[in-house]
C-alpha cells in the first residue's frame, strides 16, 4: 500500500477510470493546461491529450449542462467545479436537468455524470466561496452525493461515482487535499451508500462526514485521554444514498449520539440523521441527540473567527461531554 | 396596444403565403410525391392532435400547462423531415409537434397529457416533458432555455463519438435572453460543435412582445455574430423554405462540424399556454390576419394542390384520418389506467431500476 495524499488519490481514481473507459472525459475550468486550480488534475492533459481533458470557459451553466447532455448519449463526463459554491449559477442544470430527466422520461434516460470539486469553509475566502451544498443537493431525489474524508475513501468513492449510472456529486475539501493516507495499489471501489466506522467506541457515537470526521477523530482522542470516554466515530462517506444501518447499529451499542457537520444548522444533514435515530432507535437512547454545526451565519471572512464559526475540536469535545452528562 | 408581432417579422410580412419560391430548391424538388404527401400528413396530424387537446383540456382532463403548437407546424415538420440517424433534437415545453414529427404515437402523447401510465413518460412528465430517446428526441424541457446547453452536449457527444450527425436545439424567442442560451452559443462556436439552435420566433415571450423583451440588431439570429457563428432567418409558414435553409445549416454541421443559429418566424394561434386567456397583449385581428394569409398547413396544402401532388379528395381523407386518430387517442387516454402509488418511487435512479452485481450503490436512497 502506498501512502498518498487525498489530492493524489482523486487524481489516481480519474487516471485509472480514464484508462479503463474511453467514454470518460474530464472537463472544467483550468483542468487541462493550468493543471487544475487545486492541481487535482495535474498531468492528465499530458497523459491523455486534449480530447479527454478539456478546459472550459468560466461558464458553469453552459459546460455543466453540456456535460449532462453528453452523458445522455453515453459519454461519462467528470466535471470539475473550481468550488461547489459555483454550482449555484448552474443550479437549473444540476438539479432540474440532471436530477429530473430520468424521472420525467419514465426511466428512458439516465445521466452518468460526475460533478466534483471542493465544498468547504475554513479557507478565509468569505461567504461566496465557502458553501457546503451537500444537504441542499441530497434533498433532491435523483441525485447522489458523497463527501470523502480520507485518501482511501476519496479514491474509492470517485471510482464508484464514475462507474455509477446516475448523477453523482462528489464534494471534496481543499483543507484535506494534502492529507496523506494508505491507499491500495490494486483496483478497488468504495460503494456509494456505505458508511465507515472510523473509530470503535462504546460510550458515544459521533456521526460526521467530510472534514468533520477528521475533527471528530481528534476530539475522540482527547475525550479518551482526558475524560476516559470511549467514542465511536461513524463516517457517513455518502449522504445520499445513506447507510442507515451502520448509524443505527452504532447508536444501539453506545446509546448516545452527537452529530457533527460543517453545514449551518438549519436543514443540515444531521436533521435527517437525527430523525432517523429517533424514529428507529428511540428506545435505545439514554440522552437527547446533540449536534455541532457551523454557527448560523454566512461564512465570516476573518480567519480567527471562521475557525470558531466552524466545528472545531474544542466545540466537539464540549458538546460530547454534554451528551455524556 | 403593443405593436403587432408580425411587424417584427419584416420578411415574413412582405411576402404573403403563395407559391413557395423554395419549391425548386434541390432538397424539395428531390422529394417524391409520396414524401410530400407524408410531410403534409404529419403537419395535419399535429394540427388535429393539438386541436383535440383543447377539448380535452376544457373537459378538465389535462392538468398543469398545455402549450399548443397550432400555427407553428411547419417549423418542426420542415426541420425534422431532414434528419438522419445521427441527428438529434431537443426542445422546450412547446414540444408536442416535435414528438409527433419524430414518430411518437398519438396514443402515448395523449395519455401523457392526461397523466396515464400508458403515456410516453408513464404519466411522470406531462405536456412539457415528452421524451423518445429511441427516436433521438431528448425532450421536452420545462425551464426556458435550459435545454440549450443539453443540446450542445448532445452535439458534443455526437462529435466525440466520431459520428456525422448533429443536434437541433429548439427554443422560443423568449429563451434568447437566458444566460444558459448565451453560454451554449459560446461553447458551440468555441468548440465547433454540430448544433443548430432553432429559435422559433412566434413574436411573444409568454405575454410580452418581442419589442418589449429583447434588444437586438434587427433580428434575434444576428446575435450569433457576436459568437462568430453562422445564422439565417426563415419564414416559418413555408415548409419548403424551412427545409431549404435548414438543409444548409445541417450540411454545415455534418461536413464542417460548425454551429448555426436559425431564427424561424412563426406564430401561435392560441395563448402562451391554455392558462393564458390571450386578451391583454395582442389584437384578435393580428391572429386573424396570420391565419388567413399564412397558415402553414393550408399554405402547404395549396402548394401541393397546385403541384397536383394532392387532390382535394385526398386532402380531405388525410385530415379526416388525422381527426379520427386524435379521437381514438383521446379515448385511449381516457381508458388508460393511472400510475400507482408504488410507481411514484420508480424511475428515480438507474441503479435502483437495474439492481445487479455491478451496482455501485448500497444503502437507503428513497426515504420515508
Amino acid at each position: 500500500m502506498a501512502v498518498i495524499s487525498y489530492r493524489e488519490a482523486l487524481r489516481a481514481a480519474m487516471r485509472e477510470e480514464l484508462k479503463r473507459d474511453d467514454k470518460v472525459v474530464i472537463m472544467g475550468e483550468e483542468v487541462a493546461q493550468f493543471n487544475g486550480a487545486y492541481k487535482v488534475t495535474e498531468g492528465l492533459l499530458k497523459e491523455f491529450g486534449p480530447k479527454r481533458i478539456v478546459d472550459t470557459p468560466i461558464s458553469e451553466a453552459g459546460f455543466i449542462g453540456l456535460g449532462i447532455g453528453a452523458s445522455m448519449l453515453g459519454i461519462r463526463p467528470v466535471m470539475e467545479l473550481m468550488f461547489w459554491s459555483f454550482s449555484y449559477v448552474a443550479f437549473d442544470q444540476i438539479v432540474n436537468n440532471a436530477g429530473n430527466i430520468r424521472y420525467m422520461s419514465g426511466g428512458l434516460i439516465n445521466c452518468p455524470i460526475v460533478i466534483r470539486g471542493p465544498a468547504n469553509g475554513g479557507t478565509n475566502v468569505g461567504a461566496t466561496h465557502s458553501h457546503t451544498p451537500e444537504a441542499i443537493l441530497a434533498s433532491h431525489p435523483g441525485i447522489k452525493v458523497v463527501c470523502p474524508a480520507t485518501p482511501y475513501d476519496a479514491k474509492g468513492l470517485m471510482k464508484a461515482a464514475i462507474r455509477d449510472n446516475d448523477p453523482v456529486y462528489v464534494m471534496e475539501n481543499t483543507i484535506l487535499y494534502n492529507d496523506k493516507g494508505e491507499v491500495p495499489d490494486e483496483d478497488y471501489i468504495v460503494p456509494l451508500g456505505v458508511a465507515d466506522v472510523k473509530r470503535l467506541g462504546t460510550d458515544l457515537t459521533i456521526v460526521a462526514h467530510g472534514r468533520a470526521v477528521i475533527t471528530s477523530l481528534k476530539a475522540a482522542e482527547i475525550l479518551e485521554k482526558e475524560h476516559g470516554v470511549s467514542v465511536e466515530v461513524v463516517d457517513l462517506r455518502s449522504i445520499r444514498p445513506l447507510d442507515e444501518e451502520t448509524i443505527l447499529a452504532s447508536v444501539r451499542k453506545t446509546h448516545r449520539a452527537l452529530l457533527v457537520e460543517e453545514n449551518k444548522p438549519f436543514c443540515g444533514v444531521d436533521a435527517q440523521v437525527a430523525y432517523l435515530i429517533q424514529s428507529k432507535a428511540f428506545d435505545e437512547l439514554d440522552a437527547p441527540i446533540h449536534r455541532v454545526s457551523s454557527i448560523d451565519a454566512p461564512q465570516i471572512y476573518c480567519k480567527r473567527m471562521e475557525d470558531l464559526q466552524m466545528p472545531n475540536v474544542e466545540r466537539v469535545v464540549a458538546e460530547a461531554l454534554k451528551v455524556l452528562a | 396596444m403593443a405593436k403587432p408581432a408580425v411587424l417584427t417579422h419584416p420578411e415574413s410580412l412582405k411576402r404573403p403565403a403563395g407559391p413557395s419560391e423554395y419549391a425548386k430548391d434541390p432538397v424539395n424538388a428531390s422529394m417524391s410525391k409520396a414524401e410530400k404527401i407524408a410531410l403534409y400528413t404529419k403537419m395535419a396530424r399535429i394540427r388535429h392532435f393539438e386541436q383535440r387537446c383543447i377539448r380535452i383540456y376544457q373537459q378538465g382532463k389535462i392538468g398543469g400547462f398545455l402549450h399548443l403548437y397550432v400555427g407553428q407546424e411547419a417549423v418542426a415538420a420542415g426541420t425534422i423531415s431532414l434528419l438522419g440517424k445521427n441527428d438529434h433534437i431537443i426542445t422546450g415545453y412547446r414540444d408536442h409537434g416535435h414528438g409527433l414529427m419524430v414518430g411518437m404515437g398519438m396514443n402515448e402523447c395523449m395519455a401523457e397529457l392526461t397523466g396515464r401510465v400508458t403515456g410516453c413518460s408513464q404519466g411522470k412528465g406531462g405536456s412539457m416533458h415528452y421524451f423518445a430517446p429511441d427516436k433521438n428526441y431528448w425532450g421536452g424541457h420545462g425551464i426556458v432555455g435550459g435545454q440549450a446547453p443539453l443540446g450542445t452536449g448532445l452535439a458534443y457527444a455526437v462529435k466525440y463519438l466520431g459520428l456525422k450527425g448533429s443536434c437541433l436545439a429548439y427554443m422560443g424567442d423568449g429563451a434568447v435572453n437566458q444566460g444558459a442560451v448565451h453560454e451554449a452559443y459560446n461553447l458551440a462556436s468555441l468548440w465547433d460543435l454540430p448544433v443548430i439552435f432553432v429559435v422559433e420566433n412566434n413574436g411573444y415571450s409568454m405575454g410580452t412582445s418581442q419589442e418589449r423583451s429583447t434588444a437586438h440588431p434587427g433580428c434575434l439570429a444576428k446575435r450569433a455574430e457576436g459568437y462568430n457563428m453562422a445564422w439565417d432567418v426563415i419564414n416559418g409558414h413555408d415548409v419548403y423554405e424551412v427545409r431549404a435553409k435548414t438543409a444548409i445549416a445541417l450540411k454545415r454541421a455534418h461536413e464542417e462540424s460548425k454551429p448555426t443559429v436559425l431564427e424561424i418566424f412563426t406564430y401561435r394561434y392560441f395563448g402562451h399556454s391554455m392558462a393564458d386567456p390571450d386578451k391583454t397583449y395582442r389584437d384578435k385581428e393580428e391572429i386573424k390576419e396570420y391565419r388567413e394569409k399564412k397558415d402553414p398547413v393550408l399554405a402547404f396544402e395549396q402548394e401541393l394542390l397546385s403541384e397536383k401532388v394532392l387532390t382535394p379528395e385526398l386532402s380531405l381523407k388525410i385530415n379526416e384520418a388525422a381527426m379520427a386518430e386524435a379521437d381514438k387517442a383521446a379515448i385511449f387516454a381516457d381508458e388508460s389506467p393511472d400510475p400507482t402509488v408504488a410507481d411514484i418511487t420508480k424511475h428515480i435512479y438507474w441503479e435502483e431500476d437495474n439492481r445487479g452485481p455491478k451496482t455501485t450503490s448500497r444503502g437507503t436512497i428513497i426515504f420515508e
